[in-house]
């Protein structure tokens, strides 16, 4: 089977009702500056990294896989993968 | 009994830890580096503070894959006592041996202060020896330390009697106020459903001295060893 080299893009954020007080820092200076407009400002963590797998599915399963045991605590955070297409 | 304190890259209160154990307590301990496997025989293992891993990722997450914790699972399984201070504590929550988890401070600095803590349950081997509502002066040094657990966990935390300190004022009241990162619950430490596992973001071993202000540490570690005394007995 070939195996192909994939980029993954990782989006790890705090779960609904836990405190996110840089959010709400980050908030605050962006009122401060005039951008009233804005709310509901959530901080999180993002991670690329090249994964080699036989298919999107493999690569997929395996990166839920990295993210349920170390990437992101589930107690407090969720998380989004976006896998790009391999091919140049 | 036996003490072993758990060194990892990282760790900074391991020597804090073993000299209140030893020179104010007189007790037996040992550090074991993390690479250890866990061999010959500990009472009760501590997982200091300080920042192992250099905190990278989240508190406590990478600590956990380190080859010394599949010991330190199976040693707590068995029934043996882990006690996790401050990154202690966030290691045991990162590892599931401890519910919830802990999360950046609600005021977001770094808070170093003294403060006050009531005693809530003492039917664990931790607490044996305080009062029931006994308040300890103890500090607290650290900027990820608000407890934080979905609901169905706080409520079965509640019904287990899980919740083993509260930060609390003077007078003894868990207030918004006396409540220093945020916790949910004013929450400082907690247990496993067995009773033998206990996490805690204040620092006991730097309140076993009255040079360091406090001598109420002490309580923490009377307890373990008064628990493990008896178990003793009962097996003798």
């Amino acid at each position: 089977m070939r195996v192909e080299s994939m980029r993954v893009k990782i989006f790890v954020s705090l779960k609904n009702g836990v405190l996110d007080p840089q959010g709400k820092a980050i908030e605050r200076s962006l009122h401060t500056f005039g951008y009233a407009e804005v709310q509901d400002v959530r901080m999180g963590k993002y991670l690329e990294l090249n994964v080699e797998a036989t298919s999107r599915e493999a690569a997929e399963s395996r990166i839920r896989e990295m993210c349920e045991k170390l990437l992101a605590n589930p107690v407090i955070e969720s998380y989004r993968v976006e896998i790009e297409d391999g091919t140049p | 009994m036996r003490w072993g304190v758990i060194v990892f890259p990282g760790s900074c209160d391991e020597q804090d830890v073993y000299d209140a154990l030893k020179r104010d307590m007189g007790q037996k301990v040992r550090f074991l580096w993390h690479k250890e496997d866990l061999t010959g025989h500990f009472d009760c293992l501590v997982l200091p503070g300080g920042f192992s891993y250099g905190d990278y990722l989240r508190c406590g997450a990478v600590a956990r894959f380190s080859p010394v914790m599949g010991g330190v699972v199976e040693f707590a399984r068995q029934g043996g006592l882990v006690l996790g201070i401050c990154n202690g504590f966030q290691i045991l929550c990162e590892s599931g041996l401890l519910p919830g988890a802990l999360v950046r401070n609600a005021g977001l600095q770094f808070v170093c202060q003294q403060v006050s803590l009531r005693v809530e349950e003492t039917d664990t081997p931790f607490t044996c020896e305080a009062k029931k509502g006994q308040l300890l002066k103890i500090p607290i040094k650290h900027g990820e330390g608000c407890y934080y657990a979905d609901p169905a966990t706080l409520e079965r935390l509640r019904k287990n009697r899980q919740v083993l300190l509260r930060y609390v004022d003077a007078k003894g009241k868990a207030s918004p106020a006396a409540n220093p990162n945020g916790s949910l619950d004013n929450i400082a430490g907690v247990c496993n459903e067995t009773r033998n596992v206990f996490g805690l973001m204040p620092h006991p071993e730097d309140a076993c001295n009255n040079l360091l202000g406090s001598e109420d540490g002490r309580k923490i570690f009377s307890s373990i060893a008064a628990a493990c005394a008896q178990t003793e007995r009962r097996h003798a």
